[in-house]
């Protein structure tokens, strides 16, 4: 099996691995960092996102043999203490349920607001459309990300 | 004879002490035996040991109070709430209250299920019981050292208080209080003294959650753990022939390729009766791979001949012996009042609907998996569970197994909504690690999770009412269902009592396909089905929908009919509270309201759907939801619970539906299964009844009516009345993505 060098979390780990497997269970089965997870392979819930050069990405769409020399955050990344102004946030709201789709929900909505720190509740509803939650927390999520997003203004 | 015993039942007996070496106390009881209504502990406390219990407090010497709760996290916020009346009644400032999830033994447990929102209304008592022992032992054992009488201490936030003004802290005479007599009928607090309960608390996992931690059953990891995915047949009603798994074989990280079912089989022969061995018993294909990747990819190159056994269905198939079934006389009565066949025949006026509802899968977010390492020694399962007891015998039975062997961890759970009641994931892992003898998790895709399920059943509803002299003189309930029926209860809730000629009846087709509890288990289309009856039927007797309820109610109140389930003075209160909070017939412009009530699940709600159209697509803009759950132990918990049951509701009333062709599920995934996403939801706003009565659950109660107050905006708004779900697919628009 090739070996592929990937930049994670800004740490660069060689990974054996077949070609066409999935971001995503490189991260969890290879790597330990299960924090992405998986919902359904396909790109439709976002549970698995991660952020790519800082641009939210579906982890189980992005094939390893992509991945070398992108730099890869994973939410176990995303700041040192869980202090990121987004995480403070979805713990100021208390926002998670079973708390699964969550990591997700955080990368999307991270990437989202790095990349419109005050957005308007419209454009909220739209960048989170991706990531299901089957709890429906829905309504804590949009609270959450609008606490993000005065937290970072 | 069961009474005399229960006459002698000392609370002693379901506590038990002992001093720690490293320092502190520990207190053990057994919550699910203190949990269960009807049981009889052992008089004597010498015939417990601590095997016999599964959760624990520990107090250490410096006071810090660690819960080891053994209720299983599906979400619904019990390893919050359960803590928290512990922490309350033992007076203990809940900054210094840890609390971790224990590792069960899982002999001798009762009621170990998170399921039916029943946890915290069967946990109330017995948890402010067993915290109120302990803080009268640490009261006794201050008095002691002390050397006064224990009614001088007052104790508040783990410091004890004598009437000199000395204090010890808690931790100061835990080692005293370890070897004291466990006192009996101790006082609780009043209500009003509460600091943590109704206090907005925080899940105790949220900061693994947002950083990622390890939690979930997905998440667990052994050395030496090996990855499984299984084939099932893809079709209910078809069983293996034949396969060819050298492709399969030759792939990179395969190990092996095995077949499992055999023993399930064994055990059906013994016991037809076994649910959760039912489900995908037939011969099953296992591909044992050293990472998930390898394992799906391998299962996906096994090539296999299936054989069709029993009849393959379709969605048309159901619908006509559903249909078929309403119109027979194959029915069961749960309940029957006065002659409905009477009051029909006098009446000046009779409406009569049917309402229908379609297959629903679970769709938990982290799909069915289970860890398993069966050994010489022992049997070790870890994963996502509701029922581990229940799991653990099944295993035991079907390896040929002492019960003592078998040992369950449960972990968190990616949601859970009645899937995870059934063990049939954990039996898969235990058969595969007994096949190889090595550590291994069984692994689901999304694909496998959806499409080999345990369903949410159709149900058609026929539903009609006789109208005299402008009252409701007769209701009758005719249900047609796959495979199960609502159970006794369910048939005397409202309108229950409300009516002098009522009568429910069941009846139901045995299909193939797998079905089962899923979140509000028959209810969840039920308040649908009457709400929606209940609007129109306002409406034909030209009366206020409002107060036709009222009205209704006011004839149960004082009723000494016992079996009636709901409280009429609660409902009502329900209702008037959400009419008053949502503004009820005084919406802007543009905007359409609808109304529903229900009680289930020992909790009153009533709810007001406010929809607005856009270009002939509904969107529900806001939910009001008056809720009656007596005291609400959590807060913020009990919202995350509520508003999630609301927004559930409506995604699956509208969106979600699971078809069949020839036996096989028409989804698999979610590019093909519609579920509610954030542009689709509404703001919910929810209101509480002040309450100081025992806590209810919240897990359920909220879905069930939200279908019918979203179904009624709709008719609001468009004169249709949609009577089938998914709304959406009825009402002949295509929806645009609402941002
Ligand atoms: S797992 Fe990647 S989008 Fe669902
Ligand atoms: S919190 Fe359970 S899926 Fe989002």
């Amino acid at each position: 099996m090739p070996t592929f060098n990937l930049k994670i979390n800004n740490k660069t780990h060689a990974v054996e691995a077949d070609m066409d497997t999935p971001l995503l269970w490189v991260l969890r089965d290879q790597i330990n960092l299960v924090g992405t997870k998986y919902g359904c392979g396909i790109g439709q819930c976002g549970a698995c996102t991660v952020h790519v050069d800082g641009v939210a990405t579906r982890s189980c769409l992005l094939q390893i043999s992509q991945a070398e020399g992108l730099n890869i955050t994973t939410i176990e990344g995303l700041s040192e203490n869980g202090n990121h102004p987004v995480q403070e946030a979805w713990k100021d709201i208390d926002v998670p349920q079973c708390g699964y789709c969550q990591s997700g929900q955080i990368m999307t909505a991270s990437a989202f607001l790095k990349r419109n720190p005050s957005p308007s509740n419209s454009e909220i509803r739209n960048a989170m459309h991706g990531n299901i939650c089957r709890c429906a927390s829905y309504n804590s999520i949009e609270k959450a990300v609008k606490v993000a997003s005065e937290k970072l203004t | 004879m069961k009474t005399s015993k229960q006459i002698a039942f000392s609370r002693r007996s379901f506590l038990k002490t002992s001093t720690l070496a490293s320092g502190g106390m520990l207190i053990g009881f057994n919550l699910f035996n203190a949990c269960k209504q009807d049981v009889v502990p052992p008089i004597d406390i010498s015939e417990l040991n601590f095997n016999d219990f599964n959760a624990f407090i520990k107090i250490s010497d410096e006071g810090k109070v660690t819960i080891f709760s053994p209720n299983p996290e599906i979400g619904q916020g019990v390893k919050t709430s359960m803590p928290m009346i512990i922490a309350e009644e033992l007076d203990v400032p809940w900054e210094n209250v840890f609390v971790q999830q224990g590792v069960l033994d899982t002999k001798n447990y009762q009621r170990q299920v998170a399921g039916g929102s029943q946890s915290i209304r069967l946990g109330w008592e017995p948890l402010r019981q067993t915290g109120a022992t302990a803080k009268q032992m640490l009261v006794n054992a201050a008095a002691t050292k002390w050397g006064i009488d224990a009614s001088e201490c007052t104790a508040k936030l783990g410091v004890i208080t004598n009437a000199k003004g000395e204090t010890l802290g808690y931790g100061d005479v835990v080692k005293e209080a370890a070897v004291l007599e466990v006192p009996e009928g101790v006082k609780l607090k009043d209500p009003k003294d509460f600091t943590i309960i109704g206090k907005n608390t925080s899940n105790v996992d949220l900061d693994n959650i947002v950083t990622g931690k390890p939690l979930y059953g997905l998440d667990y990891k052994e050395d030496g753990m090996l990855y499984a995915s299984v084939l099932r047949a893809p079709a209910f009603g078809q069983v293996l022939e034949s396969f060819d798994a050298s492709a399969a074989k030759a792939m990179p990280g395969v190990i092996d390729v095995i077949t499992i079912g055999e023993k399930a089989r064994e055990y059906l022969e013994k016991d037809k009766s076994n649910w959760t061995l039912r489900i995908n018993r037939n011969d099953k294909i296992v591909v044992i791979a050293n990472s998930t990747w390898a394992a799906i990819k391998g299962k996906n190159a096994v090539k296999t001949v299936w054989n069709t056994e029993s009849e393959l269905e379709d969605t048309e198939f159901h619908d006509k012996a559903l249909v078929n079934l309403l119109e027979g006389n194959k029915f069961n009565t749960l309940r029957s009042d006065g002659n409905v066949k009477k009051a029909f025949a006098e009446a000046d006026k009779i409406l009569e609907r049917t309402y229908e509802s379609p297959f629903l899968a679970h769709n938990c977010m982290e799909p069915m998996n289970f860890f398993a390492n069966v050994t010489e020694e022992k049997v070790h399962l870890v994963g996502p569970i509701q029922t581990p007891a229940a799991t653990a015998t099944i295993v035991s039975d079907l390896l040929d197994r002492n019960i003592e062997d078998v040992h369950v961890e449960m972990t968190r759970m990616g949601g859970g909504f009645g899937r995870r009641l059934y063990g049939d994931f954990a039996c898969e892992a235990a058969e595969i690690s007994n096949a190889i003898q090595k550590p291994v998790k069984m692994v689901s895709t999304r694909e496998d999770d959806m499409s080999t399920g345990v369903y949410r059943p159709p149900t058609k509803y026929r539903i009609a009412a006789s109208i005299k002299d402008g009252k409701i003189t007769g209701y009758q309930l005719k249900e047609a269902c796959v495979n199960g029926n609502s159970w006794g209860q369910i048939s005397d809730f409202f309108p229950a009592g409300a009516v002098e000629n009522y009568q429910f009846d069941v009846a139901n087709y045995k299909s193939n396909i797998t079905t089962g509890a899923w979140r509000a288990p028959y209810t969840n289309f039920l308040a649908s089905a009457e709400q929606s009856f209940f609007d129109e039927l306002a409406e034909v007797m030209g009366v206020d929908r409002i107060q036709l309820h009222l009205d209704l109610l006011q004839k149960v109140k004082g009723t000494t009919d016992e079996r009636i389930q709901y409280n009429p003075e609660r409902l009502e209160g329900v209702i008037k509270l959400v009419v008053d909070k949502s503004n009820w017939g005084n919406t802007k412009e543009g905007v359409y309201q609808g109304f529903s009530v229900y009680y289930c699940h020992n909790t009153h709600v009533a709810e007001v759907a406010d929809i607005i159209m856009d270009n002939g697509v509904p969107i529900v803009k806001r939910v009001t939801c008056a809720v009656d759950c007596g005291i609400v132990v959590n807060p913020l918990g009990a919202l995350n619970q509520i508003k999630g049951g609301v927004i559930d509701g409506i995604g699956h009333a509208m969106y979600s539906e699971l078809t069949f062709n020839n036996g096989i599920p028409q989804s698999n995934n979610f590019d093909s299964y519609q579920l509610i996403r954030m542009g689709q939801t509404p703001n919910v706003d929810v209101h509480f009844v002040e309450s100081n009565e025992s806590p209810t659950g919240l897990g359920e109660p909220t879905l069930p009516p939200v279908g019918a107050a979203v179904a009624n905006a709709i008719y609001a708004a468009t004169g249709k009345r949609l009577t089938k779900q998914p709304y959406m697919n009825n009402m002949n628009v295509k929806e645009k993505i609402i941002g």
